[in-house]
């Protein structure tokens, strides 16, 4: 068979002929109508959280970024009014409407206890869920995964949208990387039922093993032939967003579509994961428009069209944004800005209590910082984390998801 | 090695569920049963071709290692010939400027300028469409990514081809950990030389002249920001002095340019006054202590990441963006007293301020920590993702004693009981780079266009060379690498491997495996995996009806993710 015919048929030959799980009559396409999702979206790189969710009512903040500060609202390529005294950088405009829908809301000055400043250790620590602590070996979205566990999980209960499996979803339980929907399964032509079915007996045999490390290799090839078979009933590479929903042509705007077309394929999905870089924004990194500007577009504009594109649906379904660590107060000298503390997180869907910026500020004034350099963090990224894995996806103990830390339920974000 | 030692060994490698078909003989050689020798070439190579293992045990393992510990008394001439087919590798960066990158920047300009005038409003702040290229510019733009294309494809062909098996997984080693991400600015134009001469001179060397090394690269001032980190004291004045004077020499009627050409470097000069540094930029000080050298628990403290990028001010790129070369700016640095890890580090002015870099680099080469650091990830490389401490100690306490002589951390690591130890063996799961070479290695293939190689670790596997942003470099460890969607994409390699190129691999692929008989297969799992395969794989490679659809079956199998 010619190779370029089979590869352009990917998505067709996701063909199975081995037998059926038990769950896929249970489940696909089968009412599970309030099945609650989590979307989960990991800036990478530290974004500068004051350029995005810009406090320009405070005075300190024009005086440290001369060339990098966001302009006031009303003025050329200013912040959008928020509240009165946050605004929000102008590329990304179409979250002001949602935030003034009272669908999104922001937590500032939010972060990780830890004093690191290693992009490496705070991304693991916020996807451990367990800052200062690096012996954790799973994440804290597998860790809820656990404490949740129910009789009819899918094999797309928790997935990825990224060619790996990020840290937060890394553990014991079942979760599925799938950088491309469309592009899932076994590409062997005429063969592939053949190869399939040897692969799969392969794994089959393989997962019983106790060589190696977690997750092992055998368990994990027979989640992904599970998924496999589920897929090949969702015309995975036919997608038309809702209500004239236009995702960005980028690998992100591309992740959320597919994040949505997988919730609506009624295929169990509950916990959802994407990532964008591009946010270690040292030199130029620009204002109202530039270099942050544009990748701040992008970021935002692929949240919007995700919003549209779920339209009712967005009642079961919360998204939540992070990033590391926020970047130093002072711009540098290459008019960018070294790494910093304390950072902005925001919080869209249904469920949300918007329209308000969440979170004690700390303000911007030298002795106000921390350690004289950077935002301080108020708010303990756990007590976003805990507040979604209780109230929205209904956990009622978090011990076993954010060990050692106790959630004071002050924020009141989700109902 | 005792019998009965032997023995518990066979008894647990059995106990750990890969049942061994056939099981190796007791007679063999202690460490050079052919699991031994596949573990070896497993980790000190990129996995066995077809007769490594019988070659490898024939010589003894000890040897091997020995021999590989001494790359250049290895002929490589196959491989030396086989690279000549990419002659960028061995121009230098300002060769390659001349001849590629300035040529396509001129030829944009110009198609900017041109668009500007057709259309003013359009052209503004707008890229120019790859569509509307001219043939002209379409041809510099290849030629310039041609020098990429090469440095990657060459990669792969030393690492599937090469006789120095060895210093080819350190080269990937070491380039992981002195990571670069060609996507940024100007790197792409520094990588081939920084591969070449800051990276694989020094693999088996001392410690320190790598470290020197990379400072020193255009790439890595370029990556981690570096060449426009200035001291924040440097007189405004001075800057704006520089400027006159080149502004003056423009306008100099005797100049000899073009009004034209005298227009467009005045906006130059004046971009560059609006875009000139006016402090320090922390980015390298801090890598070059968490990543590079003392490792991010090496106990240096924010204090010690300003006083660090302080010494480094002025450590720059004469034309970043022209393929230019290091050099110190002495007007850019900062000439007070710094203090870093406790110790001080007096200040100076003029070109001796450059000696405060070199100290410090001494400083953080001679750290007990960078010892532990690196022995810990060399260790973590080539012996286990958790890897014993015993063994991570006395590798970094050869570290100090040698002066990080990597030759001889190496050795003691290659040679340690840990490294032989029976949990050491198939206990690791192959990087996706590991993964593609290793199986282009077992069909047997000499390698001739790697450049399907290249675009499926860069579109399916989520590591292109050269295509890791964040500094820390990719993973090495399986929690990275095992998941549902990278497991599919092996298989579907093997796939395309035995069947996408027949004219390469057609040939190999008809010697290795001329039928599907019995004695075919068992000559296959022999020389790829030793004979270890646990029954069920065996069962399903019984089945194949044709030699691709073995070889696939055994290159997706689980036994072959391992090393």
């Amino acid at each position: 068979m010619n190779r370029r015919v089979f590869l352009k048929n990917g998505s067709l030959a996701l063909v199975s002929l081995g037998f059926a799980p038990h769950f896929i009559g249970k489940t696909v396409l089968a009412a599970r109508a309030r099945q609650k999702v989590l979307v989960t979206i990991f800036q990478r790189g530290a974004v500068d959280g004051l350029n995005m969710i810009v406090p320009f009512g405070e005075e300190w903040y024009y005086k440290v970024r001369p060339s990098i500060g966001v302009a006031r609202p009303g003025q050329t390529a200013g912040a959008v009014d928020l509240d009165g005294f946050f605004g929000i950088n102008p590329a990304m405009s179409p979250l002001a409407d949602l935030f003034h829908r009272r669908d999104l809301a922001v937590v500032h000055a939010c972060g990780s206890p830890d004093p690191t400043r290693s992009h490496f250790d705070a991304q693991d620590y916020m996807e451990s869920g367990t800052p200062g602590v690096k012996s954790t070996d799973d994440g804290w979205l597998n860790r809820y995964l656990h404490a949740r566990e129910h009789a009819d999980a899918t094999p797309f209960r928790a997935v990825s949208l990224t060619q790996q499996l990020p840290r937060s979803l890394q553990g014991t339980a079942p979760a599925l990387a799938i950088a491309q929907v469309g592009q899932f399964g076994l590409r062997g032509g005429r063969q592939t039922d053949m190869m399939q079915t040897g692969f799969e007996s392969q794994y089959a045999a393989a997962a019983g093993e106790l060589l190696g490390t977690s997750p092992g290799l055998g368990r994990t090839g027979k989640e992904a032939f599970d998924a496999v078979k589920m897929l090949k009933d969702v015309n995975a590479a036919q997608y038309t967003p809702a209500n004239g929903a236009t995702y960005p042509r980028s690998a992100f705007g591309d992740a959320m579509r597919q994040i949505a077309q997988l919730i609506k394929s009624g295929l169990g999905l509950e916990v959802a994961f994407a990532e964008l870089g591009g946010w270690d924004t040292h030199v130029q990194q620009g204002n109202g428009t530039g270099q942050l500007a544009n990748r701040l577009g992008d970021f935002a504009q692929s949240l919007n069209a995700f919003y549209t594109d779920m339209g009712d649906g967005m009642s079961d379904v919360v998204v939540v944004t992070m990033s590391e660590f926020g970047r130093a107060v002072t711009e540098n000298g290459n008019r960018g800005t070294d790494h910093g503390h304390g950072n902005a997180m925001m919080i869209m869907g249904g469920g949300v209590k918007g329209g308000k910026v969440y979170g004690k500020w700390p303000g911007l004034a030298p002795e106000r910082r921390y350690e004289n350099r950077d935002l301080a963090v108020t708010t303990d990224f756990r007590e976003v984390f805990s507040e979604l894995v209780k109230k929205h996806l209904d956990a009622t103990d978090t011990s076993t998801i954010f060990p050692g830390f106790t959630s004071t339920g002050a924020l009141g974000i989700l109902g | 090695m005792s019998r009965m030692y032997r023995l518990i060994r066979i008894a647990v490698l059995s106990a750990l569920a890969l049942a061994v078909v056939p099981v190796a003989p007791l007679g063999a050689g202690a460490t050079d049963d052919e699991a031994t020798v596949l573990h070896v070439l497993n980790r000190v190579a990129y996995g066995p071709r077809p007769g490594d293992i019988a070659r490898v045990k024939a010589m003894g393992v000890t040897a091997y290692i020995e021999a590989q510990l001494a790359p250049e008394t290895i002929d490589d001439s196959r491989v030396d010939e086989a690279l000549l087919r990419f002659p960028t590798l061995t121009m230098t960066t300002a060769e390659l400027s001349a001849k590629y990158y300035r040529p396509l920047d001129q030829a944009q300009r110009a198609a900017r300028a041109a668009a500007a005038k057709a259309d003013p409003a359009m052209a503004a702040g707008t890229p120019p469409d790859p569509k509307n290229q001219t043939p002209e510019e379409r041809m510099l733009r290849q030629g310039a990514q041609s020098v990429l294309q090469n440095l990657a494809q060459a990669r792969l062909v030393r690492a599937v081809n090469s006789e120095r098996q060895l210093n080819e997984v350190l080269v990937d080693f070491w380039f992981n950990h002195f990571n670069v991400y060609a996507q940024k600015g100007a790197v792409n134009e520094y990588l081939n030389e920084y591969e070449r001469d800051a990276i694989r001179p020094y693999v088996l060397g001392h410690f320190r002249d790598m470290l020197g090394a990379v400072a020193h690269s255009p790439a890595m001032l370029f990556y981690l920001d570096n060449f426009q980190s200035v001291d924040p004291n440097m007189s405004a004045r001075e800057q704006d002095q520089r400027l006159k004077q080149q502004q003056q020499r423009l306008n100099n009627p005797r100049a000899r340019i073009t009004p034209q050409q005298r227009e467009e470097q005045m906006a130059r000069l004046e971009q560059a006054k609006k875009n000139m540094p006016k402090g320090i930029n922390e980015n390298y000080a801090r890598e070059l202590m968490e990543l590079h050298t003392l490792g991010v628990d090496g106990g240096y403290t924010q204090n010690d990441v300003q006083e660090m990028a302080r010494v480094f001010t002025g450590w720059t790129i004469d034309q970043p963006r022209g393929g230019g070369r290091f050099t110190f700016k002495p007007e850019w640095h900062d000439p007070n007293t710094k203090t870093i890890l406790g110790q001080t580090i007096t200040g100076h002015s003029g070109v001796d301020g450059m000696r405060e870099g070199e100290r410090a680099l001494g400083i953080l080469a001679r750290s007990p920590k960078t010892a532990h650091h690196i022995a810990y990830q060399l260790s973590q490389r080539f012996v286990s993702d958790t890897p014993p401490a015993t063994l991570v100690d006395r590798a970094a306490d050869v570290f100090v004693k040698t002066d990080g002589n990597l030759r001889e951390v190496m050795r003691t690591i290659l040679e340690s009981p840990e490294f032989f130890s029976v949990e050491a063996y198939n206990a690791q799961i192959k990087t996706p780079l590991d993964f593609v070479v290793s199986a282009a290695r077992a069909t047997g293939a000499t390698l001739v266009n790697a450049g399907p190689m290249v675009q499926a670790l860069r579109n399916n596997f989520g590591m292109p060379l050269y295509g890791c942003q964040p500094p820390t470099g990719y993973k090495t460890t399986a929690d990275a690498w095992v998941n549902t969607g990278a497991l599919l994409n092996r298989m579907n390699f093997g796939l395309s491997l035995v069947s996408s190129q027949p004219r390469a691999t057609g040939a190999t692929i008809r010697t290795l495996a001329p039928d599907t008989s019995e004695a075919t297969r068992t000559r296959l799992i022999a020389e790829t995996l030793a004979g270890r395969i646990s029954p069920s794989t065996a069962e399903t490679l019984a089945q194949a009806q044709s030699a691709p659809q073995l070889i696939a079956l055994l290159l997706g199998s689980p036994e072959f993710q391992k090393r």
